[in-house]
């Protein structure tokens, strides 16, 4: 008994913390509309400034506490509020969800690059060691603290929400924002005093977590996921339920570890299940909970991106080849080497167009499918087979269809919330499990941690050597990309594409919708573990790291900022991320900087090791334009340039040029680059002046965008 | 200052690359009440957002007490005096009335006066003080709706459609608080699809027809070209 007492306390002080951080998620879901997922990744800046001030400057406790919590916190909201989330008001849901995801990793990355990961950074409790023992049962003080803490928290919410003109009109904003300003109060100040409150929340909730983990950015940050759970089950809207939720979280937690030596499963498979608890909860509230849960649906306003051409992309996948095959003559080995990773994280991104981009569901789990695909080629790639591609392809498909039958009943943020459990799930604990015997077989599903992938052989012809893979590569991004456009073209993805403009339409004219979510679910799963197996093939040997939930959301937003409808952001995607781009741009760019400008030349190096700010400060300056960078921008201006031959003709010519200049040993391969990325992007510009990109914006902005901006011009 | 409360000139407004307002000139003389009529999707609501703030024009001017304002936001607006009751529910569903009356003193009452005012004017409202407002029939929301503009006294009260789906017995007293309203000063600017009533009430009048002012004049001669305007447009 003594022991159920002292589980229930330890659970309730987790709980207590759940408890904050997912109110103040809640708190500005409804009144914004904005699911924040960086909010874990505030809770982690918070800890990590406060553990700035308290025991890195040595400041007391109190005086820490207020200037992190009480002064910088707030402040932090606010400039959040006026710099970023004002401007969603009005966008569709994939554009929230593309902001917030993208000011995760750049919060992440601005952490990475203020505080050394490396370093290790105690982070003592509060009253470290004290205990209050009320009848037997030992209660340190910190529970204590944090149990009032919460209580005190949700005294003041409630306050604030009854009993406050202010904390009314938060509600009010929940039911109509319009009528909020029409009464005459100002929406803005509204807004902003909601996100310095849940801002203060989570970096409250951060600050109190940090000392039970280690302070570590990531895992601080996907904590905070354990908190969705508890918001789920408050549906996001209610405060009390969200309480309710992360009682059930904490102590549900606390009990299995604290039982789990009487329970009769292997206890190899515990650590990582238990860690994967909140997610599992979470899952299950999201598939089993009782009132089906509808975000927005996902609607583009309006497609500026035409539908593909045959000629125009079998011409890009012929191209793409004819350039990788003359590229691995000229490259250096390793080069090659690095190279080889772009095909397979192409892929991968490819695979994200046809869910994402044509279905509209938010899949943020596409490197797990990766992954599995990954799996496969170590357990039966073993001699060079193409089989296990078969396979990396196919389990990954059926895995695909099981992660899809949320949608059935769950759409927008919630659907995109399961994927995200089901990411971190196979994080935590599919791709960490030990080896351990199941039907009389062994298993050791990641090798240990780490995958030694062998290459394939087709047939005698092997694609082992580095300038062969590069190659093979090259053709299988390209056969893949064309596979994407058949399915755009077809019945079937028209069919997805009217799904995804109006569900209820569709299951009126008697489309089974149900079939056609598994099968789009199941194309773009199986494209991505066979993504995930070239991708592991071209590194040759690969960590659970690579597939883990973060490289999946950046990979999306890679996509989401050079375009989630076109083959040629995906192929930007697997160069920007294979081969390190942000590295070499930013590497180069810091070597131009003349050495008096040291610092210059810090920050860009700096910019260039920290792909997550990069990618976090695309996503938020572009993230806004729903068919990306590539599609609204590039592309049309390509357009223009395929119907004039003289302008082609000067573009091939130079690159000819430049290529047999290359060849022949005059220029490098830096001036190469240069000469070629200049042609490519610039003179396009040059050209056509005025692109038809502007015109496409003009058509893009949906009515109630054009009004936001409108209006927030007149402030 | 002039003695036109509100003033439109030339305003043009869309929805993305679709015009739906084409030049529209409309004044409201100061105290006055004028009644815009106009068959489904003539624009009325749209003219109604676009001078509360809510919808930004191409081009063209809005002016309120001879001062031009285009580009304010809606609640500088609506500090200015610019009232404007929504179509369809004016009310915040998820709050109670007494909690709707309280988002209404943003302009400067105080709660208690606030209540006062809208109760003795409703007192069916004074009857469930803490009901939520998703909760009322109809009548009882635009009720609600309207003590908005008992309690914060504008200088502009624009009112969309606001017999809507009431039987037409509680649309005429709905419409005489407003004519008590117009009484204390008041400039009214009312919308409507349907005649009747408004026209009775009113002291100038206007007709839309797909996004322009066809006929503005006195409400007899309004009424004599209603048929036409409406069969012609
Ligand atoms: N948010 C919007 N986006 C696009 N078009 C709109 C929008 N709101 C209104 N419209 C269009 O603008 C035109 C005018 O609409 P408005 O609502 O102003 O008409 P109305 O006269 O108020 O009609 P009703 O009497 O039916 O309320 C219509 O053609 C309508 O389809
Ligand atoms: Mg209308």
């Amino acid at each position: 008994m003594q022991q159920f007492f002292s589980y229930t306390v330890s659970g309730m002080g987790t709980a207590a913390i759940y408890a904050i951080a997912a109110a103040g998620l809640v708190l500005t879901y409804t009144t914004t509309g904005v699911f924040n997922f960086a909010h874990g990744a505030t809770s982690m800046l918070g800890a990590f400034t406060y553990w700035q001030m308290r025991f890195a400057w040595h400041l007391p406790a109190p005086v820490a506490l207020v200037l992190c919590l009480g002064v910088l916190a707030p402040l932090f909201g606010m400039l959040l509020e006026r710099g970023v989330m004002r401007y969603l008001d009005g966008t569709s849901e994939t554009t929230k969800v593309v902001t917030t995801i993208s000011l995760m990793l750049g919060l992440l990355g601005l952490s990475l690059w203020i505080w050394n990961p490396s370093a290790s950074r105690p982070f003592p409790r509060f009253w470290e060691g004290e205990v209050l023992t009320v009848g037997g049962v030992r209660i340190p003080y910190h529970v204590v603290a944090t149990l009032a803490i919460t209580g005190f928290v949700a005294i003041v919410l409630w306050l604030m929400l009854k009993r406050t003109r202010f904390g009314v009109s938060m509600r009010a904003v929940v039911d109509d924002r319009s009528l909020v300003a029409l009464n005459g109060a100002r929406p803005h100040v509204i807004s902003m005093a909601s996100w310095s409150v849940g801002t203060v929340l989570a970096a409250m909730a951060g600050v109190l977590i940090a000392p039970s983990l280690k302070l570590s950015a990531l895992p601080l940050t996907l904590l905070v996921v354990n908190a969705y759970a508890a918001a789920v089950m408050g549906k996001l809207k209610s405060l009390p339920l969200t309480f309710v939720g992360a009682l059930v979280l904490g102590l549900g937690t606390e009990y299995l570890r604290g039982y789990q030596g009487s329970l009769r499963i292997s206890q190899k498979l515990m650590p990582g299940f238990l860690a994967s608890v909140p997610v599992v909860i979470l899952l299950v509230v999201l598939v089993v909970g009782r009132s089906p849960l509808r975000g927005q649906t996902i609607t583009r306003v309006r497609e500026t991106v035409q539908r593909p051409t045959w000629a125009g992309s079998t011409g890009m996948g012929a191209g793409i080849v004819l350039i990788a095959a003359l590229l691995s003559d000229v490259l250096p080995r390793t080069d090659l080497f690095t190279l080889g990773r772009i095909w397979g994280l192409g892929i991968i991104a490819l695979s994200l167009i046809p869910v994402v981009g044509f279905g509209g569901h938010l899949s943020l789990c596409q490197m797990s499918f990766a992954g599995v695909g990954m799996v496969m080629i170590q357990h039966l790639g073993g001699r060079g087979s193409p089989l296990a591609l078969i396979a990396a392809a196919a389990v990954p498909a059926v895995l695909g269809m099981i992660v899809a039958i949320p949608s059935f009943r769950l759409s927008g943020i919630y659907f995109a919330l399961s994927t995200a459990a089901f990411a971190v799930l196979m994080d935590r604990w599919i791709f960490l499990l030990p080896r351990f015997r199941f039907l009389g077989m062994d298993w050791d599903i990641f090798n240990g941690g780490s995958l030694d992938l062998r290459r394939t052989r087709f047939f005698g012809l092997s694609t082992e050597g580095n300038r062969a893979f590069f190659v093979y590569g090259a053709v299988a991004f390209a056969l893949v990309s064309v596979a994407v456009v058949a399915i755009r073209r077809s019945n079937y993805g028209q069919r997805l594409i009217a799904l995804k403009d109006s569900p209820a339409a569709c299951a009126t004219l008697g489309m089974n919708i149900k079939v056609a979510k598994l099968g789009v679910f199941a194309v773009s799963a199986g494209l991505a573990g066979l993504g995930g197996a070239l991708y592991g093939q071209g590194m040759q040997s690969a960590t659970t790291e690579s597939v883990q939930f973060l490289s999946s959301l950046t990979l999306l937003m890679v996509m989401v900022v050079a375009g989630l409808n076109s083959p040629g952001a995906a192929l930007f995607a697997g160069v920007f991320l294979g081969f390190g781009l942000n590295n070499v741009i930013f590497g180069k760019l810091a070597d131009l900087v003349p050495d008096r400008l040291g610092w210059a030349q810090g920050f860009f190096d700096k910019l260039g090791t920290n792909t997550l700010i990069v990618v976090g400060l695309a996503g938020l300056s572009l993230g806004r334009h729903p068919d990306g960078f590539v599609a609204t921008r590039l592309r049309p201006r390509w357009d223009q340039i395929l119907a004039r031959p003289h302008a082609l003709l000067g573009i091939g010519g130079t690159l000819g040029v430049a290529y047999t200049a290359r060849v022949a040993g005059l220029i490098g391969n830096w001036p190469f680059a240069i000469v070629t990325l200049v042609v490519l992007v610039f003179v396009p510009r040059v050209i056509i002046p005025k692109g038809p990109g502007a015109n496409a914006e003009d058509l893009s902005g949906d009515p109630e965008e054009v009004m936001i901006r409108a209006s927030a011009r007149g402030h | 200052m002039g003695e036109m409360a509100l003033e439109l000139n030339g305003v043009r407004a869309r929805y993305g690359s679709v015009e739906v307002l084409h030049e529209v000139d409309l004044s409201l003389r100061r105290g006055s009440v004028l009644a815009v009529l106009g068959s489904n999707g003539a624009g009325k609501s749209t003219l109604l957002k676009v001078t509360a703030g809510l919808h930004p024009i191409a081009s063209g001017s809005i002016r309120l007490d001879g001062r031009n304002v285009v580009g304010w936001s809606p609640d500088r607006l609506a500090r200015r005096g610019v009232c404007l009751i929504p179509e369809g529910r004016g009310v915040f569903p998820h709050l109670t009335v007494r909690e709707n009356l309280w988002m209404a003193t943003h302009l400067g009452v105080t709660r208690k006066d606030a209540e006062a005012m809208a109760f003795e004017r409703f007192a069916r409202l004074g009857d469930r003080p803490n009901q939520l407002a998703g909760t009322l029939s109809g009548g009882e929301q635009q009720m609600l709706a309207l003590a908005r503009a008992v309690i914060t006294k504008p200088s502009v009260l624009m009112v969309d459609e606001l017999s809507m789906g009431l039987a037409p017995r509680l649309a005429d007293s709905l419409y005489e608080s407003v004519r008590q309203i117009a009484a204390d000063g008041v400039s009214v600017l009312l919308v409507e699809q349907f005649a009747r009533t408004v026209l009775g009430m009113a002291d100038r009048a206007a007709i839309m027809v797909s996004g322009r002012v066809v006929i503005q004049g006195t409400p007899a001669d309004v009424e004599a070209h209603l048929s036409s305007a409406y069969l012609g447009g």
